[in-house]
């Protein structure tokens, strides 16, 4: 087992949790792709103490207290842990026996398909479903046996929008502090943080009907933030938003992540947009096939590849290999297999010693290391949002 | 589409350090959800002007329009005779109204940030009655300004009186409104409920007829009908503030007849409070049970 290294007293500074949670990703690289994930372990993360929340976890990472119930080590508060969790509906095993830890200040994707089982797991992980199997616990909580604790510790932002339109931003943060037992002195200071955090402050006393589909889910980011959670569930945040929103979200996200050190779990089907997670799940029909960095996950499927066309494609893939480099031809070039493609063009051009006339690197990407682990590709298309909508209004009458 | 599993909320938790803060907290959700209906009500003017169109139209339709065929006892008429039925009937008209807008929240989604709070769901129940009962009253409260206009003569212990029997009826109509509501999966179920439960429930609930010599089997009907118990308490007070000579009040009468009796005042009253209760007890295992 490997041993985190964190940044040495990097305890108070900004973002440390960022820091130190990068670093306990890679110290789990070489590990395998079993879905449960070893933590590091020994050494009080840094980030740990500089979080509020971490309050709660911290008690149960007492050395030894749950060294036989979990994998998880000594010493690190994990956010999120998942023992062989499962979900049935009738025939159907949505959630098949899943094991996870998010760490504590961590942005989890779990990303997957349509009917993966996404939302059932986080359903679960909110205390709206019941395991079937297995067990949960979420900011140090039981799912089954604390419920109301664990609501009162996550944040949740579902599929479909639950604001009241009728009611101005100001007033369904209000509302939901009141809910959440914000107390009476701190609800104004944190209804202005969290609009800050989303750049809604001066739409605070617009109604939410005037609002776009953006702005009304960045409100509703905004709201599962407002009373401090430890854990930040978001299923599918960015369905059926344009690019820059999704952008701007994704700052948010991060920005919240940093400020408040909250733990993100989010749901996503977008490729592009897992990248921007620590860690990323893939999960397809009910099990999760695959769980790390996304820069690990796409190395595990190959190394980069750098295509060059030059003026004499013999010659210079001879020199290539007889320097060691891994080479075949392509269509109309040589394609060389290279840890590291980019930082290796110069090396590549001035080993071929001919003229190079084209010089194309790939990498890996999210999708090639989904079609790696279920056979299959998930692509947006464009009739993906009207799909998405369609299902979900077929859904909506459903209930 | 989230499939909430009632029992799974009710999970008796372990208790918590934060877990204790109880009842303050459960009495500042009571007082939010009630400021929320507040705030739609006041928000959503056409409803607030629909909710006094059907009953001035039935209070001048009906009043003056039976008034010729009724004729006058005593200075007497069928205007001030319905007057009281048509303030109860916009009680109970808004009250339902209030209620059913927990159909819009699911619609909306807004019912699910309420569901997942970490909040009772008697304190839920309880605002939204709450809130509702407030709206009726209200509105019932602005009807009495048609009063000098009928020729009703009010006082001030007359209106304390009548606030307090319009806010019993709200909140005993709120929570059979809340009831029915969590049973009501789509908006559509909306029309069928004031179809086939309200305005058969208005109509046969003495508002808008006296109660004595009907035939058998509409006594029967209206003696069953929780709204019969509401109505007639409200009638009763506004008439015993007027000059009533006994010819008038023979005919225009007053109480209802329960197995040869005459109920008193408090047994009707009672009534409506232990139909509030039993309701409440309803919408509060009914609620969330739904989504
Ligand atoms: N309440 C339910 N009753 C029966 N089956 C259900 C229920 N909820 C989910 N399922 C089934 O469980 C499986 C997983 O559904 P889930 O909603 O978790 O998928 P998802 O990954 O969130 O998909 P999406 O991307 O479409 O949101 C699906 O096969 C679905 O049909
Ligand atoms: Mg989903």
């Amino acid at each position: 087992m490997l041993t985190v290294a964190p940044e040495s007293g990097a305890g108070c500074q900004e973002g440390a949790i960022r820091h130190w949670s990068r670093a306990a990703i890679v110290g789990t690289l070489d590990v395998d792709m079993s879905t449960s994930v070893p933590m590091p372990l020994g050494g009080d993360p840094p980030g740990a103490s500089s979080g509020p929340r971490v309050v709660h976890a911290a008690g149960s990472g007492t050395s030894g207290a749950r060294a036989g119930t979990s994998a998880v080590a000594v010493g690190v508060a994990a956010a999120v842990e998942v023992e062989s969790l499962s979900k049935h509906y009738g025939e159907v095993e949505a959630v098949k026996a899943v094991s996870f830890s998010v760490l504590t200040g961590e942005v989890f994707a779990f990303l997957g398909p349509n009917g993966a089982g996404k939302s059932t797991t986080i359903k679960m992980l909110c205390t709206l479903a019941r395991p079937t199997a297995g067990r949960a616990s979420v900011a140090g909580f039981d799912v089954e046996r604390q419920p109301k604790a664990v609501r009162r510790h996550i944040g949740l932002v579902f599929q479909d929008q639950t604001l009241d339109d009728q009611l101005t931003a100001e007033e369904n943060l209000r509302f939901h502090a009141v809910l959440y037992g914000v107390s009476h002195e701190q609800v104004a200071e944190r209804i202005d943080r969290v609009l800050r955090l989303v750049a809604l402050q001066d739409r605070r006393a617009d109604l939410v009907s005037t609002f776009s589909g953006g702005m009304a889910r960045r409100l509703e980011i905004a709201r599962g933030m407002l009373h401090t959670p430890a854990v930040l569930f978001l299923d599918e945040p960015t369905v059926g938003l344009d690019p820059q929103t999704r952008a701007l979200m994704w700052d948010d996200v991060l920005r919240m992540r940093d400020e408040e050190g909250v733990t993100i779990f989010l749901t996503t089907h977008y490729m592009d947009e897992a990248e921007n997670a620590d860690r990323i799940a893939i999960i397809d029909y009910g099990s999760i096939v695959a769980l790390d960095t996304p820069d690990a996950l796409k190395r595990q499927v190959g190394s980069d590849t750098v295509e060059l066309v030059t003026a004499d494609d013999a010659a210079a893939g001879a020199r290539l290999a007889s320097a060691g480099f891994q080479v075949s031809s392509g269509g109309d070039g040589l394609v060389v297999f290279a840890e590291n493609g980019e930082s290796q063009v110069a090396r590549l051009v001035e080993t071929a010693g001919v003229a190079v006339r084209n010089v194309h690197v790939h990498r890996p990407t999210l999708d090639d290391v989904f079609l790696h682990y279920t056979g299959r590709q998930i692509r947006e298309t464009p009739a993906d949002r009207s799909v998405g909508r369609s299902m979900r209004a077929r859904m909506a009458r459903r209930r | 589409m989230t499939v909430i599993d009632g029992s799974f909320q009710d999970v008796g938790a372990a208790p918590l350090v934060d877990e204790r803060a109880g009842f303050a907290a459960e009495l500042r959700t009571v007082g939010m959800v009630w400021e929320r209906e507040l705030i739609r009500f006041v928000r959503t003017r056409t409803r607030i002007l629909s909710s006094f169109i059907q009953p001035i139209l039935f209070l001048f339709v009906l009043g003056y329009g039976m008034s010729t065929l009724v004729g006058t006892t005593g200075g007497f008429d069928f205007k001030k005779f319905v007057f009281p039925g048509i303030v109860a009937m916009t009680v109970v008209t808004t009250a339902i109204f209030s209620a059913i807008s927990i159909v819009w929240d699911r619609e909306f989604g807004f019912l699910r940030e309420m569901l997942v709070a970490p909040v009772s769901r008697g304190a839920l129940v309880a605002g939204k009655t709450l809130g509702g009962a407030t709206v009726a009253t209200v509105q019932g409260t602005i009807m009495l300004a048609l009063a000098p206009l009928i020729g009703v003569h009010l006082t001030v212990p007359l209106v304390v009186e009548v606030v307090g029997l319009e806010l019993l009826m709200a909140v005993a109509l709120t929570t059979f409104g809340v009831f029915v509501a969590s049973r009501i999966q789509r908006i559509e179920g909306f029309q069928v409920v004031m179809q086939l439960v309200l305005f058969p429930m208005l109509f046969l609930s003495g508002a808008l007829f006296p109660l004595k010599g009907l035939p058998a089997w509409l006594a029967v009907i209206t003696r069953v009908n929780p709204l019969t118990y509401a109505v007639d308490p409200l009638r009763h007070v506004v008439f015993a503030a007027q000059h009533m000579p006994p010819a008038a009040a023979a005919r225009f009468s007053t109480g209802v007849d329960l197995f040869g009796t005459a109920l008193p005042l408090w047994g009707e009253i009672g009534i409506v409070a232990g139909f509030a209760v039993v309701f409440l007890g309803l919408a509060i295992a009914g609620f969330g049970r739904t989504e």
